[in-house]
């Protein structure tokens, strides 16, 4: 059923003969049911000129039988009239013949003024086909997408011409026509391609899908359409730093909706004139929404920094805390890089033990998110513990329960690979839940070992008062050896409760429960007398750390996993 | 004695703060492994022999600057004096009269003087290479390198002394 009624006809006889393509036509007709967008563009454009023609048809249908004999048999002759009565840029001027077919071959239209071809062929199979093939070689895995396409700005502009047009044609019909009333561009060519992808690719689109399909058109044929715009509202267009035109989709439509009709056509053609070339295809991208995984450290070397240490491109200390996390992670998830964050960190020669310290990495377009139960059977042949695992699970297994043993098994193959760290908990995690990591950070408690040296010779009695003072308040400015790279202030913090344990003479081992943000090792040795008080002063001799151990960091994130 | 052209010296590692100590002759400095220097007296100097007192020590080294009022700011230490080698940082006034003025040693960016010596002097003498200290310079990153060249060993500085000390003897 053509969707166009005898009230659309003088808009789209208008349309169509300055050079629209009728799925455009539909759009401004106000055609808002999906189905008519999906037939074939030479259907579309032999049905429309059938309807324009259809009064004339209803005169020579009354009109017995002869007379149409008659015409068909000047069908060659009229075809041929036809072709030659075609102007070069095939302004739709309409052939003479009734028969619909012949008169397609013949009036196709060159490219659509007002979508400079984004619906014509853009949004027909074989375009689609052509972007699926590069979907399918960027090798992402995915259980659905969502389709994202930019559309160059000055489309906006012509929109805007062509409904000033229309406005107007529709006027002398008494009829009005706002700017809502219109279909939108991109909802109509979601409304063709989204069916088209999803039957090329298998899966269904989902606008929540973290896989995103990216098309991106230009069309620098018309590049200054929307210069005008800058002189008439100088506002909306500010220089923006990274982009390289300051002519963006939201400065011109923010122009547009500023700009006086009568400035707007002095400016710029009504109806938009016909383009010479279509859009060209920018880029076609493929990206995985990223992927979070965290989860506790432990850290038994102390000779191991938390990031990779090079200076002037020569590695100064082999690996890393964060690349004997991240390095399996990366290979499993195929992910093109990735973020470490934790909540706090520790020297390289410091421990962390007890419960460790949560950590989270932010996997940057992951190529794979899915994995196979074969895939975790032949992960678990390295852990035979697994096996009593996994046969708990039903044959109805979900995708979310593989995700989960399947990084389960991830954290066996870290900790086995080292053992300068252990991992635990590792889960997968919002983007959101990393907020309370970084809480931690501030406002909680840490617990500390520390292995003292003193000059002067000690009892037991000498460190015993040290067990009852309660929060103790210090002053720290800025350690020397990071005062290169951080701001010189005091900083006021809290010694909540100290243990010690006597070991001889110059050594005894010290247990501290602090604030966090607290420079331990500057709490003992002084730091050339600016953390004040310190255990030096405090003991009235010089003490030095031998050693320095994170017993816990009192955060309670992420959630612990039962085994 | 009389004042003594600073001689500088270089390096030994200390465990206390993982840095180096560079002890000059009228100062020391001190660098931790990523270029800060902390300057300090070196054992040879005047005011660290026996049997002097100090009676005050100025950071007011000229009627229009004083260290005292160096401020820097933010991680890039904007707003700190900048400091050449002969730069003085601070005054020493002994009981005797003898007044010693006390250099740099090194070019760079004035991060902090030590208030404590300001109203406790005697520290100056008990802990000269700890609590004693008399400023903290940060040299420009393009510099760190070159600074510790126009500095003496630990071994060439006490070369240094012991020279010095014939030297004194022979004449007198």
């Amino acid at each position: 059923m053509f969707p166009l009624t005898v009230e659309n006809k003088h808009v789209a006889q208008l349309l169509l003969s300055t050079g629209t393509c009728p799925r455009c036509i539909f759009r401004f007709c106000g055609v808002d049911f999906h189905a008519p967008y999906k037939l074939p563009y030479k259907e579309l454009l032999s049905e429309l000129q059938k309807f324009l023609k259809a009064e004339e048809d209803e005169l020579v249908s009354e009109i017995p039988n002869p007379p149409p004999k008659k015409i068909r048999l000047q069908e060659p002759e009229d075809q041929i009239d036809g072709m030659d009565s075609l102007s070069q840029n095939g302004e739709g001027k309409l052939s003479v013949t009734e028969d619909g077919s012949s008169s397609s071959k013949n009036s196709n239209l060159n490219v659509c003024n007002v979508c400079l071809g984004i619906l014509q062929d853009f949004c027909e199979k074989e375009f689609i086909k052509k972007v699926c093939q590069k979907v399918e070689a960027s090798g992402f895995e995915f259980t659905n997408l969502v389709l994202s396409v930019s559309f160059p700005p000055q489309l906006s502009v012509r929109e805007h011409a062509a409904w000033l047009l229309v406005k107007q044609e529709m006027g002398k019909q008494s009829l009005s026509l706002g700017r809502n009333d219109i279909v939108q561009l991109k909802e109509a060519y979601k409304w063709i391609t989204h069916p088209l992808f999803s039957e090329e690719l298998g899966v269904p689109i989902d606008g929540k899908s973290l896989f995103e399909v990216s098309v991106v058109f230009a069309h620098p044929e018309t590049v200054e359409d929307c210069h005008f715009l800058r002189a008439i509202c100088p506002d909306c267009f500010k220089p923006a730093k990274n982009k390289q035109s300051v002519f963006t989709r939201m400065a011109v439509m923010k122009a547009l909706n500023k700009i006086k009709e009568e400035d707007f056509r002095k400016q710029f053609p009504c109806p938009p004139n016909s383009p010479k070339a279509v859009c060209t295809v920018l880029e076609i991208e493929c990206a995985h929404g990223a992927v979070f995984v965290a989860g506790r450290y432990n850290k038994y070397s102390r000779n191991l920094p938390q990031t990779p240490w090079i200076i002037d491109g020569e590695r100064k200390l082999e690996s890393s805390v964060e690349e004997l996390i991240s390095d399996h992670l990366l290979k499993v998830f195929k992910a093109e890089s990735f973020n470490f964050s934790s909540s706090g960190r520790e020297d390289v020669d410091v421990r962390t033990l007890g419960n460790g310290r949560p950590f989270a990495i932010e996997l940057v377009n992951p190529h794979r998110v899915h994995f196979t139960s074969q895939e975790i059977k032949e992960l678990q042949q390295v852990n035979h513990f697994m096996t009593w695992k996994l046969s708990c699970f039903c044959n109805s297994v979900t995708e979310l329960e593989l995700l989960i043993v399947f990084l389960f098994l991830i954290l066996q193959k870290i900790n086995n690979s080292s053992n300068k760290i252990q991992v635990r908990d590792l889960q997968l995690v919002t983007r959101e839940a990393i907020g309370h990591m970084k809480e931690g950070e501030e406002e909680k408690t840490k617990t500390y070992s520390a292995l003292i040296w003193t000059n002067k010779a000690i009892q037991r009695k000498d460190i015993e008062f040290l067990d009852d003072i309660k929060d103790l308040k210090i002053d720290q400015k800025t350690p020397l050896r990071v005062l290169h790279r951080r701001p010189l202030a005091v900083r006021t913090r809290i010694i909540h409760s100290m243990e010690t344990c006597y070991v001889d003479e110059h050594h005894f081992r010290l247990y501290l429960k602090t604030q966090a943000g607290t420079y331990i090792k500057e709490f003992v040795h002084g730091d050339f007398g600016r953390t004040k008080p310190n255990i030096g002063s405090l003991m009235d001799v010089t003490a030095d750390i031998l050693e320095l151990d994170v017993e816990s960091v009192d955060v309670d994130w992420p959630p612990a996993l039962d085994d | 004695m009389s004042k003594e052209n600073p001689v500088k010296t270089t390096v030994y590692y200390s465990t206390l703060t993982g840095g180096r100590i560079i002890p000059c002759d009228n100062t020391g400095s001190i660098f931790a492994p990523r270029r800060i220097c902390v300057i300090t007296l070196a054992g040879s100097h005047p005011v660290l022999q026996s049997g002097k007192t100090i009676k005050s020590i100025s950071y007011q080294i000229s009627t229009n600057c004083s260290r005292l009022q160096n401020k820097v700011s933010g991680k890039f230490k904007r707003g700190a004096q900048f400091l050449t080698e002969l730069a003085p940082l601070c005054k020493i006034y002994c009981s005797d009269g003898e007044e010693y003025t006390i250099s740099s040693c090194v070019r760079g960016r004035l991060m902090e003087v030590n208030e404590n010596i300001l109203h406790k002097p005697s520290i100056l003498q008990e802990k000269p290479s700890t609590e004693g200290y008399i400023a903290v310079v940060l040299p420009k990153f393009e510099e760190s390198k070159s600074v510790t060249e126009g500095l003496l060993t630990q071994k060439e500085y006490e070369e240094v002394v012991v020279k010095r000390l014939k030297a004194t003897t022979a004449a007198s």
